[in-house]
Parts: C-alpha cells; sequence; structure tokens
C-alpha cells in the first residue's frame, strides 16, 4: 500500500527537484523545530523536505536517525543526537552540530522512526548517494534500488549507466535497465533484456522474470528465452544450495571440533571424564565479556585479547582442580566424574552469583557481523568463517605441540605407560596438571569462539557438554584426528538431515545412527592401537 | 526386637529396616493426630515415597555399575519408559474429567485435533496391560541395547556415552508433540488409580506401602541374584571379562540378563514414581537426570546394595532441604558435598561405618570396581 | 518464618538426634560386631530422616505474618528468566511492609527453588502449601511448570498467581493468569503485520512445546479465516536450546525471496534467541525485508547481546519498559534501586507479578483475610493501575484485561512502540479461534463457577 505512494512521491519530487518549482521552501532550522511533532505518518513527508535542501546536515541528521539516535528535549523542544562515542555518551545540538553537556533532570525523548521511515530514509540516502564519489556507497545506493526499479527515473539511469567505470556497479545498472525493458512490451527488447538477465541470480531478478513468465498474452520466442533463463537460474541456485549445506555443515563441526578437542585430551589422553568440561568453556565465555567491560574502547580486538586470556583463565582454574581434586583421585577415572560433576554445579553457581543469572552481552567486533556475498545467492558470514579457520588453527597447533615439543612428548608418554614414563624421570604429576591445564586451557578458547554465537550465561557449558563426549568417543578416544574428523561428519550429516526431517528429528536420527555405529566399531572412528582392553 | 535384628543376615537387616520404617510412618501417619509430636504428615508420607522410588532405581543402576562394571548414563530413561507407562494409563483413567469432556482421547490429543487413539495407546486404559508395559517397555529396549552392544563388546566409557545419546534421542523424541506422549508437557493432572481418588491420604498411603514392599522384594531379588553362581560370574566379569570369556563363560549373555533386569526395576521404579508424583515429563529422560542417579550411588557406596539406596535417600533429601533453606547457595552445598565425598569417602557413605567397625569379609567386594 | 528460621528449626531437632546417636554409641560394647553397629546406625539413620520429615509440621504456626511464597526456579536453564521476578516478589513485598504491611502484619515472603525441575515444581508446592502454610503462591514461568504445580494447588486450595504469557486453554479455580493469552499477544500482532506492513507470507519459527504450537496453531487458523493461503505459510520447530539456525534462517530468506512481502512471527523460547537473532544479523536479513516479530522477546533477553543487527525486529507484549507514564517511572526507578544495578531493565512479567502482587493485597485488605476462597471471589472484577497508564481488571475467567503494544526493538536494547491497541483487550482462557475449544468459556463468578463450560451443550465439561 505504501509503495507505490512512495513511488509517486518519488517522481513527483525529482520532477520538483528538476524544474525547481521548491517556491516556499523551509529553511532546515524551521524543519527540524517541526521534528519533535512528528509521527510515524507524517515524519516521511518532512524527510522528503529535507531531502530537497542542499544543507550539509541533512546527510547527518538522516544517518542518525536511521540510527535511532535523534533525541528532543520534553521542555525546550532542542533537537539533540545522542551517539556513544567510545562508550562514553556523547550529546550534539542538530542545529549547531556542537557537542553539548547532558540535559540534566529528564529523560529526553526520541524522535521515533520505525521500520517503513527507515526503508524511507534509506531510499534518500540511495538517491543521492547513487552519484556519490565512493564506489562503496554507490554500489548500496544501487542495490537498494534494485529491490523497486522504479524509483529512478530511466534518464537518470542512462546518464549513469554512461559515467559508471566499476564493473560490479555497472552490471548492477544493466540488470536495473534491464529490468525496466522487461516490461516494455517490446519483443526484441525484452529478449535482449532478458539475455541480459541470463545467469543473473539477483533475487529481484529472479522474481521479476518469475512474474513476466505469469503473465498471458507472451510472444513463443520470449516465453523460450525465459523458460530457459529461469531454468539455468533454478540449477545455479540448486548447486549454490549444495554448497551453502556443505559449509553450513563445516561450521557447526568446527564448532564441535573446538568445544570437543579440549575434552579429547583431558578425557581421550587423561582418561578423565570431566563433567565440569562444558563450565571451562563457559568461563572462556565470560572472560571474553570481563575483557570487553574492562577495555569498552578495543572492542576490536577484545576477541584476540580474550583468546589468550580465556586460555590461560579456564587453564588455570583447570590446574586448580588438578591439584586440589583430580590428582587424588588416580586409578579411579569413573569417581571423576562424580567430583567433577560436584565441581560444575559450584562453578555454575558461582558464576550466578558473580554476574548473575542473565545472559550477559557480548559484542560481535565489526569485522566479525556481516557477510562474505560470493554471489547473490551464496554467502557466506564472517563469524563461521573465522570460526572455522580459527578451530582448525587450534587442532593443527595442538598436534604439533604435542608432537614436536617436549612437553608434547611427555604427555604422550604418559598418556602410554605411566611407569615407564615415571622410570625415565617424566615428572608424571607435574605432566598431568599441565595435560588437564592445557585440556581447560582450550575449552576456554571455545569459550571464546562460542560467545560471538550463542548466550553468555551460567548454562552455556551444560548445553556443549554432551554433544562433546559424542564427538570424542565417535572419533575415538585418545585420538586427536578421530575428533576431527568426527566433528566434521556430525556436523555435516546434521546440515544435509535437517533441510529435510528437521532439527528435531536430525538430531535424533544423528543419535541413534551413532549407538549403531558404535555396535560395528565399538572403539569409534579411530580406534586406540594396542592391546584389547 | 533390635536384638532379634541383629542376628538377621544382610538382606534380612535391610528388608526388615524397611519393613519397620514402612510399618512406622503409616502408623505414625493413621494413629497420631496432627500436631503430635510423632504424626509423620502426608506431605511426609508422599516425600518418602519419592525417596524410596529413587531408591529403587539407585538400586538397579548399582545392580548394573557396582557388580558388573556397566556404568549405565541412560539408566533415566528406562525409569521414564515405565513412568510413561504408568502416566498413559493414569492419563486413560481420568476419562470424560478431561477439560475437553472427550471420554476417550487424552486432552493433548483433542487439543492436536486427533479422532482417534493412535496404536500405541492401545489397551492402555487397562491395568494389567499398563503392568505388562511398565515391565516390557524398559526390559525391551534394555534387551535389544544390551544384546547389541554386548555381542559387539562395546564397553567401557563408549557404552556410558552410548546408554547416554540413548537417553539423550529418546528425549529429543519424547518433547516432539507428533510422538504422541503429550510433547513437553508431558502427562499431569491425574485422577485416580484403579478407581481410588489419588488425592486422597488413604491412596498415598497405599502407594507408599506398595512402594516400601517392592523395594525390599527388590533388594531380596538383586541380594540373590549377586550372592548366587551367577552373581559371581557377573562379578568376575566386571573385574577382568577377557579372563572370564577365556575360561569359556559367554559374557554377553549374563550382562545381557543383568542389563535387561536392572531395566525392568528401573522401569518399575517410574511406575511407582509417577502416581506419587502426579507428572511425568520428557525431562525424565534427559542425561543430567541419569547421571544423577550414578551420583546417588557413588554416594551411597558403589558395590553395596544398601549404599545406593542410603545415597538415593540422602542426596533426594539434602536437595528438598537444602532448595527450601538456602535457595540461592544449594548448588554450592550440593556440589561440595559430591566432591568432598569422593575425596575422603571413596567407599561412599557406607564406607564410614566400615571403615570405624570393619565388617567380615564380604562377598560383595568392590575394590577393583573399575 | 524465615527461611533462616527454618534452618534452624531443621537443625534443631537432628542435633537432639544426633546427640541420640552417640548416646548409642557409648552403650554399645565395643566387642559388638560391626554388622550390628551398622543395623542400629542404619535404623537410626532411616528414623532420624523419618522423624525429621515428620518435625516440620509438628512446629507451632507463626501467625503474626502473611506468607506469599515465591515459586520461580533460581537454578537451572530457567533461572534466566526467572531469577528476576523472584526479585520483583521481593521488591514488592518489601515496599508493602514499608506501607505498613498488610492487616497490620508483616508480609514475609518465603522463596524454594524448583531448580527448573518440573516434577520438584509440584514437590515444592506443596511444601509451601503444607509446611509452610503460605497464602498465596507468586510463581512459575514455563507452561509445564504451571502444569505440573496446577493439581497441587487445585488440591490444597492454594492461590497461585501466573505472571508469564501463556498459550491458553486452560482456567483453574486456584490459577490467577496475569500474564498474556494468546488473543492479547498473537492474534493483535499478526494483524498489525497484515495491515500496516503488508505481510502476505508467513513463516511461524517455534520451539517445540505447547506455548509455540497453540500459537501457531491459533495463528494458521486466524491467517486461513483472512485468506492466505497454505503455501504462503511455513511452519518449523526446533529444539529446546537449539542453537544453530544457518539452515533455518537461509530458509527463511528463500521463502521471503518470492516477491511478496513476508514476516516471521517467533515463539522461540528464551535461550534459542540470541543465536537465533544472531544468524538473522549476520545473513543479513533486516528487519525493513523481513520482519520478526517475537512473542518471548523482551527487554530483559535483549539486554544479553548486542542489538544493532536488529534494530525494527518487533516485539509485541502488554508492557514495555520504553513506554512513558509516570507509574512507570516511579517503577523503574524503584526496580534499579532495589537491585542496585543502573543498567536493569523491566519486563512485561515484572509488570505482571506486579498487577498480580497489587490485586492480590488490595483484595486482601478489601476483605480483611487471607482465606483463598474470600480473595477469589473479590479478586473478580478487581481493578488496579497497570504501568501503561491505564487500569488492569480481573475478569471472572481469571485472565486480566490489558493493552497491547507492538514495539520495534532499538539499537540499545529497548522497544519502541509503534502500535498499540485503543484500549484494553480482555484475555480469552480458551481460544475462538480453535476448533476443540471455541465453544468453551470460564467463569468463576457465581453461578457459573466452571472453567470449562461448553455453551453449545451446556454444560460444565472439566472435572469441578
Amino acid at each position: 500500500m505504501v509503495k507505490p505512494f512512495l513511488a509517486l512521491f518519488f517522481v513527483l519530487s525529482f520532477l520538483g527537484m528538476a524544474f525547481n518549482v521548491g517556491a516556499e521552501e523551509q529553511s532546515f532550522e524551521e524543519l527540524v523545530a517541526e521534528l519533535p511533532d512528528t509521527n510515524f505518518k507524517t515524519l516521511p513527508a518532512l524527510l522528503d523536505k529535507f531531502a530537497e535542501q542542499d544543507d550539509p546536515r541533512t546527510a547527518i541528521l538522516l544517518t542518525n536517525l536511521l540510527g535511532g539516535d535523534v533525541y528532543y528535549h520534553p521542555r525546550s523542544q532542542q533537537v539533540i543526537t545522542m551517539t556513544k562515542v567510545q562508550g562514553e555518551r556523547q550529546f550534539i545540538d542538530v542545529l549547531t552540530s556542537e557537542v553539548i553537556a547532558e540535559p540534566s533532570g529528564v529523560r529526553l525523548r526520541k524522535v521515533r522512526v520505525n521500520n517503513s521511515v527507515r526503508s524511507h530514509i534509506r531510499q534518500l540516502q540511495a538517491q543521492q548517494n547513487i552519484s556519490d564519489s565512493n564506489p562503496d556507497v554507490r554500489l548500496k545506493a544501487v542495490k537498494n534500488l534494485l529491490s523497486d526499479v522504479d524509483q529512478i527515473s530511466p534518464q537518470l539511469l542512462a546518464n549513469r549507466l554512461q559515467k559508471e567505470q566499476d564493473s560490479d556497479i555497472h552490471a548492477l545498472l544493466s540488470a536495473i535497465a534491464a529490468l525496466h525493458e522487461l516490461d516494455s512490451g517490446d519483443e526484441s527488447k525484452q529478449l535482449d533484456a532478458i539475455n541480459t538477465l541470463r545467469g543473473n541470480l539477483q533475487p529481484d531478478v529472479r522474481i521479476a522474470l518469475m512474474q513476466l513468465q505469469q503473465r498471458d498474452a507472451l510472444p513463443e520466442t520470449v516465453r523460450d528465452a525465459l523458460n530457459s533463463t529461469l531454468a539455468g537460474i533454478e540449477t545455479q541456485r540448486k548447486w549454490y544450495g549444495w554448497a551453502e549445506n556443505i559449509f553450513f555443515g563445516v561450521s557447526m563441526g568446527s564448532v564441535l571440533l573446538l568445544a570437543a578437542i579440549g575434552l579429547a585430551i583431558t578425557f581421550g589422553v587423561m582418561g578423565v571424564i570431566n563433567m565440569a568440561h562444558g563450565e571451562m568453556i563457559m568461563l572462556g565465555a565470560y572472560t571474553t565479556y570481563v575483557i570487553q567491560q574492562a577495555f569498552p574502547g578495543l572492542i576490536e580486538y577484545s576477541l584476540l585479547m580474550a583468546v589468550p586470556a580465556a586460555f590461560l583463565v579456564s587453564g588455570f582454574v583447570g590446574i586448580v582442580i588438578e591439584r586440589s581434586v583430580i590428582q587424588f583421585l588416580k586409578g579411579r577415572p569413573l569417581e571423576t566424574l562424580l567430583a567433577t560433576f560436584g565441581i560444575s554445579l559450584i562453578l555454575q553457581q558461582l558464576v550466578r552469583t558473580v554476574f548473575s543469572p542473565l545472559n550477559r552481552q557480548v559484542a560481535a567486533p565489526e569485522w566479525m557481523s556481516g557477510s562474505l556475498q560470493i554471489n547473490p545467492v551464496f554467502s557466506v558470514t564472517y563469524n563461521r568463517l573465522y570460526i572455522i579457520l580459527f578451530s582448525l588453527t587450534v587442532f593443527f597447533a595442538l598436534m604439533i605441540f604435542l608432537k614436536k615439543s617436549s612437553l608434547g612428548l611427555h604427555v604422550r608418554a604418559v598418556a602410554q605407560n605411566r611407569d615407564m614414563a615415571r622410570a625415565l624421570s617424566v615428572k608424571s604429576n607435574w605432566v598431568d596438571a599441565a595435560t588437564f591445564g592445557l585440556g581447560s586451557g582450550i575449552a576456554g578458547v571455545a569459550g571464546v569462539v562460542l560467545s560471538q554465537l550463542t548466550n553468555v550465561g551460567p548454562n552455556l557449558g551444560q548445553s556443549y557438554i554432551i554433544d562433546s563426549f559424542l564427538v570424542v568417543v565417535f572419533g575415538g578416544v585418545a585420538s586427536l584426528w578421530g575428533t576431527l574428523v568426527s566433528a566434521m561428519t556430525l556436523g555435516i550429516v546434521n546440515k544435509f538431515l535437517e533441510p529435510v526431517t528437521g532439527p528435531v528429528l536430525a538430531t535424533i536420527i544423528v543419535l541413534v545412527g551413532l549407538v549403531f555405529f558404535i555396535q560395528k566399531r565399538p572403539m569409534g572412528l579411530f580406534p586406540q592401537k594396542g592391546r584389547a582392553e | 526386637m533390635l536384638a532379634k535384628l541383629m542376628r538377621l543376615s544382610s538382606v534380612q537387616r535391610v528388608v526388615s529396616i524397611l519393613a519397620i520404617v514402612g510399618i512406622y510412618v503409616i502408623l505414625a501417619n493413621t494413629l497420631f493426630p496432627e500436631g503430635s509430636f510423632f504424626h509423620v504428615s502426608s506431605y511426609s508420607v508422599n516425600l518418602l515415597g519419592k525417596y524410596l522410588c529413587y531408591a529403587l532405581l539407585a538400586l538397579a543402576l548399582d545392580l548394573v555399575w557396582g557388580y558388573c562394571g556397566i556404568l549405565s548414563l541412560g539408566h533415566g530413561a528406562f525409569f521414564a519408559l515405565g513412568g510413561y507407562a504408568m502416566g498413559m494409563y493414569l492419563m486413560r483413567q481420568i476419562g470424560d474429567r478431561g477439560v475437553y469432556g472427550n471420554p476417550e482421547l487424552p486432552d493433548f490429543m483433542v487439543f492436536l485435533n486427533w479422532d482417534s487413539l493412535p496404536w500405541f495407546w492401545q489397551g492402555s486404559d487397562s491395568f494389567v496391560w499398563m503392568i505388562a508395559m511398565v515391565v516390557l517397555a524398559p526390559g525391551l529396549l534394555a534387551y535389544v541395547f544390551g544384546a547389541m552392544a554386548f555381542r559387539s563388546r562395546v564397553s567401557g566409557v563408549y557404552l556410558s556415552i552410548m546408554t547416554q545419546a540413548m537417553t539423550y534421542a529418546l528425549m529429543l523424541a519424547f518433547f516432539r508433540n507428533e510422538m504422541g506422549f503429550g510433547g513437553n508437557n508431558g502427562m499431569t493432572d491425574f485422577k485416580d488409580i484403579l478407581g481410588f481418588s489419588l488425592q486422597s491420604d488413604t491412596t498415598r498411603l497405599v502407594l507408599f506401602g506398595l512402594t516400601v514392599v517392592i523395594l525390599a522384594a527388590a533388594y531380596y531379588l538383586c541380594d540373590r541374584i549377586v550372592t548366587c553362581k551367577a552373581g559371581k560370574i557377573i562379578t568376575a566379569i566386571r573385574d577382568s571379562e577377557s579372563r572370564v570369556r577365556f575360561v569359556g563363560y559367554n559374557s554377553a549373555s549374563y550382562k545381557v540378563f543383568l542389563f535387561t533386569f536392572s531395566a525392568v526395576l528401573a522401569g518399575i521404579a517410574g511406575a511407582l514414581y509417577v502416581p506419587q508424583v502426579g507428572i511425568i515429563n520428557p525431562g525424565e529422560f534427559s542425561p543430567i537426570n541419569s547421571i544423577e542417579i550414578v551420583i546417588w550411588v557413588a554416594i551411597g557406596g558403589r558395590g553395596t546394595l544398601y549404599g545406593a539406596i542410603i545415597g538415593a535417600v540422602v542426596v533426594s533429601f539434602a536437595k528438598t532441604r537444602l532448595t527450601g533453606i538456602m535457595p540461592e547457595a544449594w548448588l554450592f552445598a550440593l556440589g561440595g558435598l559430591f566432591v568432598l565425598v569422593t575425596l575422603l569417602l571413596p567407599k561412599g557413605l557406607v564406607g564410614l561405618f566400615d571403615k570405624r567397625f570393619p565388617a567380615k569379609k564380604n562377598t560383595t567386594a568392590q575394590e577393583n570396581a573399575a | 518464618m524465615t527461611p533462616i528460621s527454618s534452618f534452624l528449626r531443621f537443625a534443631h531437632l537432628p542435633q537432639s538426634r544426633v546427640e541420640m546417636t552417640q548416646n548409642a554409641n557409648n552403650k554399645t560394647p565395643e566387642q559388638l560386631e560391626g554388622h550390628h553397629m551398622k543395623l542400629k546406625k542404619l535404623t537410626l539413620a532411616a528414623a532420624l530422616i523419618a522423624s525429621s520429615l515428620a518435625s516440620s509440621v509438628t512446629f507451632a504456626k507463626d501467625d503474626d505474618t502473611i506468607k506469599v511464597g515465591v515459586l520461580h526456579s533460581l537454578t537451572g536453564t530457567m533461572a534466566i528468566s526467572e531469577t528476576t521476578l523472584k526479585d520483583t516478589v521481593l521488591m514488592m513485598v518489601d515496599e508493602q511492609n514499608k506501607k505498613g504491611g498488610l492487616l497490620g502484619k508483616k508480609i514475609e515472603a518465603v522463596v524454594v527453588d524448583p531448580a527448573s525441575n518440573w516434577p520438584l515444581f509440584a514437590e515444592k508446592a506443596r511444601e509451601l502449601l503444607v509446611q509452610e502454610d503460605v497464602d498465596v503462591i507468586f510463581g512459575g514461568w514455563t507452561s509445564v511448570s504451571r502444569k505440573s504445580v496446577l493439581p497441587v494447588v487445585e488440591e490444597l486450595n492454594g492461590m497461585m498467581f501466573y505472571p508469564v504469557q501463556y498459550e491458553g486453554e486452560e482456567s483453574s479455580k486456584n490459577v490467577f493468569y496475569t500474564g498474556a493469552a494468546p488473543n492479547q499477544q498473537a492474534i493483535p500482532a499478526v494483524d498489525y503485520l497484515m495491515n500496516d506492513i503488508g505481510a502476505e507470507r508467513w513463516v511461524l519459527l517455534g520451539t517445540d512445546y505447547v506455548y509455540p504450537r497453540t500459537t501457531n496453531k491459533i495463528l494458521e487458523a486466524y491467517l486461513k479465516a483472512n485468506g492466505v493461503e497454505d503455501k504462503d505459510i511455513m511452519i518449523q520447530y526446533t529444539p529446546f536450546g537449539h542453537s544453530d539456525w544457518q539452515n533455518i534462517v537461509s530458509d527463511v530468506k528463500k521463502f521471503g525471496s518470492t516477491g511478496k512481502k513476508t514476516a516471521v512471527v517467533s515463539t522461540i523460547n528464551g535461550d534459542a534467541n540470541v543465536p537465533f537473532y544472531k544468524e538473522l544479523g549476520n545473513q543479513g536479513i533486516s528487519a525493513e525485508d523481513i520482519p520478526v516479530v517475537a512473542f518471548s522477546v523482551g527487554e530483559e533477553e535483549l539486554s544479553g547481546f548486542d542489538t544493532s543487527p536488529l534494530v525494527g525486529h518487533l516485539a509485541a507484549w502488554n508492557y514495555f519498559q520504553s513506554i512513558y507514564t509516570d507509574e512507570n517511572d516511579a517503577f523503574i526507578a524503584k526496580w534499579k534501586a532495589f537491585i542496585g544495578d543502573e543498567d536493569r531493565v523491566t519486563n512485561d512479567p515484572m509488570e505482571a507479578t506486579y498487577i498480580g502482587f497489587n490485586m492480590w493485597a488490595k483484595a486482601v485488605e478489601q476483605t480483611g483475610t487471607t482465606d483463598v476462597d474470600t480473595v477469589s471471589d473479590a479478586l473478580i472484577g478487581m481493578a488496579t493501575p497497570n504501568l501503561t497508564g491505564g487500569i488492569a481488571v480481573m475478569n471472572p475467567n481469571h485472565h486480566l484485561s490489558k493493552p497491547v503494544f507492538i514495539g520495534e526493538i532499538q539499537d540499545d536494547g529497548q522497544v519502541e512502540v509503534v502500535w498499540e491497541t485503543p484500549g484494553t483487550v480482555r484475555g480469552d482462557a480458551w481460544s475462538d479461534y480453535l476448533e476443540t475449544s471455541k465453544n468453551l468459556m470460564s467463569d468463576w463468578s457465581a453461578p457459573m463457577n466452571c472453567g470449562s463450560y461448553d455453551v453449545v451443550k451446556g454444560a460444565c465439561t472439566g472435572a469441578k
């Protein structure tokens, strides 16, 4: 209902601009004074008046409105923007553009915007930005126009097409031009347009083509071209759908890998059933939170700082647990289950007491947000991409550490034959503590990653402990490679089942499959070599 | 009376104590007026009944873990299956007193627009059928799972994690509304059993008495199993399975039998639990619940049947009291208890008695338990 | 009695028992065989447990206070949401006591922890009513916790206030529902999306339990009645705590790229929301393309993560912290002072608790007693101010009349109202859009006194 109206409005306002008939134009100051009295219905019209002006403050005001940062004083009606600069609130008078002190004694009222106002602002920005000198801004503007191609006049489009140097933007502009032609009704023009759009994966293009396909009166040639073009697009979409699924699976697998790999060490190498493993992950996530609180200006680097910090915190707690409890339970591996379960309860409640039972807010740095657009139907989110890379890095670093370092050698030696290792003067006590600390530390690192994906709360660990045990056991206890393969397998299988069966049934099928698999291979994918039992 | 008791054998002692507690509670509840020092309130009877169901469950787990080294992290599944069998029966007893007034279908089915009972609900209104299901459902699952796992020689942590996967999968399955077991809400608001109102104190007392009797009987049976010749082989399997196999015994069949028997006990515990607690839902399948059972046994003292009972009662009692007394800090206390017991009392609470008063050589030794 | 005094009471008895045990030890000849000792100890231990269980009720009841039971999980998965409500009740009790209590007595809150464990909810409810003898219970969050408590409060004729939005299809004589019924949240939200946003295609996403199932069923029926076709509705359920939303969000994106305006109605529960919204933001689904309206996401859930990618997504509730009224400003200030944290937020279930507590207090004051039946009767028709500038009224079906607000999420985690109902909406226990319940109504005032009255058959279908 709103859209045709908007389009009409734009055409009119364009005409207005072109012939410069803005006789009774209001000043920027007058328009700002009207802001406090607007509502969702009247605000767009007011904004159009702003856009008609050349005032440089308009662009800033629009951006701030988009961000919901524009307020007014309930009594003086002074319009103020409130933004956070490095965690500190900053107040700026809209008219003077000067920083002012925080108005005291009142709750500032907000100039409220809703979705339709926001998309209106975006269109206004797009109109202006299509000629911007920055190609990124232009690209964004053109993409915005693609969803409603009628908003750009053929003249302006032709003009831009001529001037545009950037090939990506040029291609998009041509697509818009072609979409214009689709509606022309001229057979040869339509055919040309369809050919231009062949292989174009923009969802808006596909929608336009599908809408054209619905029409009854189409020349045979156009219909053929249309059908083949659409078929080509569908095939491509299907392929990219598969690629997407594989990516989803690998990404889920790498989360499982990170969560499980610490356990593979404490459980696989040391034989300790560490029920507090999940809480080590949780501590890592809380470390990220604390780091972000401590350095509010360094959100962009917070994760990089959190990785070593979480490793140290969880590792330290791990060593404390090993020294104070687990070392006394040697030779009674199953009782570690009981003790560590108790520890996990204590840690959970400790976090609840210290940080409150509510979830804590961990911000995502800019570079972890958004997605890498490979093409219009296939994009990978940056956070998942980095997590895959990160978890593989951790995995291989750990492999190298165990293979090449002397501590790694000792760890393996103690795992294989404790008495013999001791006879060769390996300090097995110390190695045990270090191993447990290492496993816990890596769990802490997993917590940093999970803080980017899920809730940072006292229950964080609980939701990953069962999955972690399954991954380790499926891969074969004491085999790091097994952990890698099993995490990836479980992730990918899950993600391919999910679209067919739904997420609940997918998990059930995977679990039942796992139970049957273990009957066939009672020691997991990569059984430990050596004597039976 | 006490002097007489002391001359009894171990199993007779436990059974007698159960009988004494049972009779004491029932008499104290009915004979003494409310407000009297000796009166045991219906609330307490109810609570004690719940603990004893847990005790039966712990007993079942101790049988396989303490005597055969099978650490099942999925015994909650058998308990829940028994509970569901009972829940289905109780659900059907509601009849047309549900909110939608449908004489045939439970409320949640009416709500899901089902027009007839699914096949697996057939017969669920019969008490005898219910009893059969309480035994068969967990028994069959345990038999199939055990037969597969033990024949393939899945053991140790692999087995533990597989049992956990089993109960986890069942939990997810029972959460699904399509399964026809009431989804996340499970079954609740039961009215009566065999025509007796579940709200009446008498019914509660009878249920409590029944729990005591069944627990005593189960204890007797378990004791017979672990002390007979087969029991020696079972303990031998725990201590060194390969040797038992080399000697020529088919260790898998012993394990399958014991596992199945234990699952049936767990199922019966679940069936007794549901009418006393008033709700059964998929939460009972959750892996954490199964781990808790292991904790009871470990706290009480693994490898001694009465230890399992003590552990279940003590931990549940602690939980009841602590969640009321210190609602915000009880996890510290409970967690601390677990750590301390493991560190200081390797044989669990029963180790306290044994340490100060070393008993005569016990046939149900636990030293080598893996 | 306070929790501490009940602790003392608990501590008292076992002490005397322990002495007994020791005496018995002293008398026992050391030559006595170990298992005899064991037996004795076991007998004593059993007696100890049985007696200390019994002990709790044998003490005289404290008559100088009015007891309020608080049955909210403080540990386990639901602690995230429920702890806040426990604190809200404590704040209300505190405030009432500052005003001089009720009927000249102090109010005492008895807090227990049902630990997000459903059978434990029933046990604790029984403990509150029988052992602690509380006059009213404030508690519950999940449907299953309420279902678990329900038979207990009905059996013991207790009174409970349930402060969370729920699926309806229930009406108990002993429960007062101060949260929203589906017609006070879901239906208005869909109306808004349909009429103001112009949504034509619908994705109904929910966690697989009874509240989303019911809400989605009602919405599906409602959408179809409004001419939406089957192919334009996609329904998907996920398990509790679902954390990997990649596929589903991508499916939603594909479902929404057909040119028709698409909207998502989310009944995703608590924990699963954060990963869902994060995935939504990262896959670039903006509120302007595909708005998501959520029924279980409020200020408190939003305070747990960075909301800047979510600006413009919607929430439907009966209260928002951002609403400017004097009552609300005062409530927010009081809450922040009580909890000692300037950044804490308020939310809808807190308002529901506020209304419930005030209504109960007013009813007790009016009738001069805490007797459940008398207070229940007085509660029907009771009106107290809500926090959004209106009046909450308790209807005969034990549900409130409430205004409905639709708000858009802002980057500071607050929700700005973009639409509201002109007046209040009466809570409907039995949905009119469901085949099974459209003939049912609930009225707990005389002469009907029935929670599920079939208007066609002219009979009360429930047991009571």
